[in-house]
């Protein structure tokens, strides 16, 4: 054999065997994610999905972005001063900040994306633009609120997590229609979105971009440095559960955001992943009830259903006998924040009470009147709730009209303000993520204000008193305060039923780590080997 | 032959308008709103409201047809209303996948399905001919999604032979072109070769019971030129029409397999847009789908001249 055949031989084999490893390297570049949903669009104001908030996380960046202590932290801000009334806010951005096409990030972007965000949310964006006397670019870096009433909660509407965010796009991105989608998805986060490799309904490619720089601090949900590990972070859309299932236990994709809990412990016994809660706030299941229409704009019907309600029953009809993922919550906050509180919920708590419920009931002259219950079928947790509901019902005399739908026609019949007969409804069953029930600013299914309230309308004085109380409220222990006065009388009103607490899994490949519990997936500090 | 062709072609525009007509008046009556969906959970009446008329979904039935079959007319398909993207390049993404696995589903169901049949009518009655139709009944009656669901389990999750989901283009190679899409053939294709195969059988039957079969018999022709030369080619019409017909059958069991083999085909963009009332996609689709149908029956109408001379248009 001569000298160069030889060699030429032997760096061929050598190339051979140490293929798998530079493939390996190469794959651990690349995490591939099962997210939630299908991501059908990409505008995260003109949607409040969450997968599209989730998608938006990677592309776009925050101007404070909040903390696992549900605290807002400087994100593409470097700081603010405010007047001592919290009418004046005046916000400097970071130096260096870049778009993704190249082009500085600048006070008038932020200016933009402000006013389209509060055009669209409804719980704090709308409340800053009704108290908005000016909102002005002092300088490229320095843009200033000025208010014709205190705002103490101002960092947490800009930092808050509940969608729709507050992202920041390039100014003529952001002047487009609140209403109608944006077709350039150009942000300055951590990632680039890959337009060209988007196939709705079946995967999404962001890129690292590499003009971006991390803030200094150590990452903290949505808060501090968002380094990303990877050059390619790939969703697959796996509508199917157990397809899902089983491309994580065969190494197909990395990170699952949400298994099915009855898939659950299948992939608790399968060597190589690991699953644990996803997110720590959970969800709050909910029974919307139609104040509108009798018999239950009779407060007396409304609590006779509250008297007989098992949470319990629910609960388990949602996520099963593991009664580490649920508990019973006889208040509206979620569980384990500042702001949880028991006060007025003793009708939620100790054994039912259906002959009570059925006084109550005739009390409120219900006379066995049909009662419409929608039930999205197509939604497992409504359709269990909605199937608990019906029996419940049946329970204390009431004569139930089940109506089994889609979620897309539940979302429309839920507008109805008609009366059950004509169209209308009398309850609807649907969950709320355990971040928007944190404190009452993005709460919005607890808003009373009656035909501006969420579907079903509820009135309360009492209610609508407390959550202005709060706004005003300026400490955490006046927070708390206010919010067991607004827990009781949205509970003696009857606002809705929450019908439970509950969390869901993740579960992920054990080659990857750094995965962290929150109400959305947090993909800065993983890694994959 | 030709103006026939070119008769039936034009044929298929009434069809077509009858199909566009009849889909865009079905989805107006179904109930479901895709401005709710946009707006999302949290979002106010108000909110939902404004959607809508951004949409345009508030304008009459008549004004929303009319602009949408002149569009379609010109070419354009319109945007969908949840992912702001052409229908047209939708569509286009999603072809080659639902294509792929049609021509692979047909391939191996027909290989299989037309030498099961004509075994089992040449082995009528015996163990062979009861163990091919047990195969059929068996193919027949079981859901596309459990036969999908044990394939993935055994040649996936146990074997590690095939992936569990996905679809590469055959661009990227054959290999792996074909190891994303046995298993969704295999699962598709079962019900289909069940089909060709009974309908092969009963058809091979009938011919091999005529006058002519005994006649090469008779003249001492091989066994294999009767069966394979002269009954199947008399054998064919019926079994045309039946892969013709199952065509449209392929298409509704591709929108199960592609969603249990996540397959980003047709079948996953139809039912993706009519769970979120995405009317633009759905009526694409089911305008793509009426035509190919049509187009398919053509083809089948064409091919009868083929295998029997005596038909003339």
């Amino acid at each position: 054999m001569r000298r160069r055949e030889f060699l030429r031989t032997t760096a061929g084999a050598a190339g051979l065997l140490t293929a798998p490893y530079v493939a390996r390297a190469a794959d651990a570049r690349i995490l591939r994610f099962v997210p939630q949903a299908n991501l059908a669009n990409l505008d995260p104001v003109w949607t409040t999905q969450y997968v599209v908030r989730n998608g938006a996380l990677l592309i776009w960046d925050m101007l404070y972005g909040v903390d696992d202590k549900l605290e807002p932290r400087p994100q593409m801000v470097e700081g603010h001063e405010v007047s001592p009334d919290f009418r004046t806010w005046t916000f400097r951005l970071r130096p260096n900040l870049k778009f993704h096409d190249g082009e500085p990030v600048r006070s008038r972007d932020a200016v933009a994306s402000i006013e389209r965000w509060m055009a669209r949310d409804s719980t704090m964006g709308l409340v800053i633009k009704k108290q908005l006397e000016s909102l002005d670019v002092v300088d490229d870096r320095t843009f200033r609120f000025r208010l014709s009433a205190p705002y103490p909660k101002m960092l947490f509407a800009l930092g808050k997590s509940s969608t729709p965010c507050l992202f920041v796009m390039p100014e003529r991105i952001a002047k487009t229609d609140p209403f109608k989608q944006i077709s350039e998805y150009v942000g300055s986060g951590p990632m680039r979105f890959n337009k060209n490799e988007w196939v709705p309904g079946s995967g999404a490619i962001f890129e690292r971009f590499a003009g971006y720089e991390p803030r200094a601090e150590k990452a903290n949900w949505l808060a501090g440095g968002k380094r990303i590990n990877f050059d390619r972070i790939e969703w697959k859309i796996l509508p199917d559960a157990a397809t899902a299932s089983g491309a994580l236990q065969n190494g197909e994709v990395d990170w699952w955001e949400q298994p099915l809990p009855d898939l659950v412990p299948q992939l608790k016994k399968t060597a190589g992943v690991s699953v644990d809660i996803a997110d720590p706030l959970g969800n709050i299941g909910s029974f919307r009830i139609n104040h509108l229409h009798p018999p239950f704009n009779d407060v007396r019907a409304r609590r006779a259903v509250q008297l007989a309600l098992s949470q319990a029953d629910y609960m388990r009809a949602v996520v099963g006998d593991d009664e580490s993922l649920w508990k019973e919550v006889p208040g509206f906050f979620t569980p384990g924040t500042p702001l949880y509180t028991e006060q007025g919920g003793e009708p939620l708590k100790g054994e039912r009470k259906y002959e009570a419920a059925k006084k109550l009931l005739a009390e409120a002259g219900y006379k066995g009147e049909p009662i419409v219950l929608l039930v999205a079928t197509d939604v497992a947790i409504t359709k269990a709730q909605g199937d608990v509901t019906a029996d419940l019902l049946k329970k204390i005399g009431m004569n139930v009209r089940y109506t089994a739908l889609d979620w897309g026609t539940v979302g429309q019949r839920r507008a109805k303000k008609e009366p059950p007969g004509e169209g209308g409804w009398n309850i609807f069953h649907t969950w709320h993520a355990g971040a928007d029930c944190v404190n009452p600013a993005p709460y919005i299914a607890l808003n009373a204000s009656g035909g501006t309230a969420w579907f079903g309308w509820p009135k309360s004085d009492a209610v609508q008193s407390k959550i202005e109380a709060w706004y005003g409220a300026a400490d955490l222990a006046a927070e708390k305060k206010v919010a067991g006065d607004l827990n009781q009388a949205a509970m003696d009103d009857v606002v809705y039923i929450p019908t439970g607490f509950f969390k869901g899994y993740q579960a992920w490949r054990n080659n990857v780590s750094g995965i962290v519990k929150a109400p959305f997936p947090v993909f800065w500090d993983v890694s994959k080997t | 032959m030709f103006a026939y062709f070119i008769r039936r072609v034009l044929a298929t525009i009434p069809v077509v308008l009858m199909v566009a007509l009849f889909v865009f008046s079905l989805l107006y009556l179904a109930p479901g709103d895709p401005a709710a969906i946009i707006a999302g959970d949290q979002a106010t009446p108000d909110d939902v409201e404004r959607i809508r008329s951004s949409l345009g979904l508030d304008r009459p039935f008549l004004v929303r047809f009319i602009e949408w079959l002149w569009n379609v007319v010109r070419g354009d398909l319109g945007v969908s209303i949840f992912t702001n993207l052409p229908v047209s390049h939708m569509i286009a993404q999603r072809i080659e996948p639902t294509l792929s696995l049609m021509c692979l589903t047909l391939f191996i169901s027909l290989s299989l399905a037309i030498p099961m049949g004509v075994i089992a009518a040449w082995k009528h009655g015996t163990l062979i001919d009861r163990a091919v139709m047990m195969v059929a009944v068996f193919g027949f009656s079981t859901p596309v999604f459990v036969v999908g669901y044990l394939l993935a389990y055994i040649f996936a999750l146990q074997l590690d032979w095939l992936p569990v989901q996905g679809f590469t283009s055959i661009s990227q190679g054959l290999w792996p072109f074909l190891r994303n899409l046995l298993l969704p053939s295999i699962a598709l294709g079962l019900i289909f070769m069940a089909l060709i195969a009974r309908i092969t059988r009963a058809t091979m039957l009938d011919v091999l019971s005529q006058d002519y079969v005994r006649t090469a018999k008779a003249k001492g022709v091989e066994q294999k030129t009767i069966l394979f030369v002269h009954a199947l080619k008399n054998a064919a019409v019926p079994i045309v029409t039946i892969v013709g017909i199952g065509f449209a059958a392929l298409i509704g069991g591709a929108v199960v397999t592609e969603s249990v083999f996540a397959i980003p085909g047709l079948g996953r963009l139809t039912v993706d847009a009519i769970l979120r009332r995405d009317y633009p996609v759905i009526q694409g689709v089911v305008l793509l789908f009426s035509f190919n149908y049509v187009l398919v029956n053509l083809a089948v109408d064409l091919l009868y001249t083929v295998f029997d001379p005596r038909i003339r248009y």
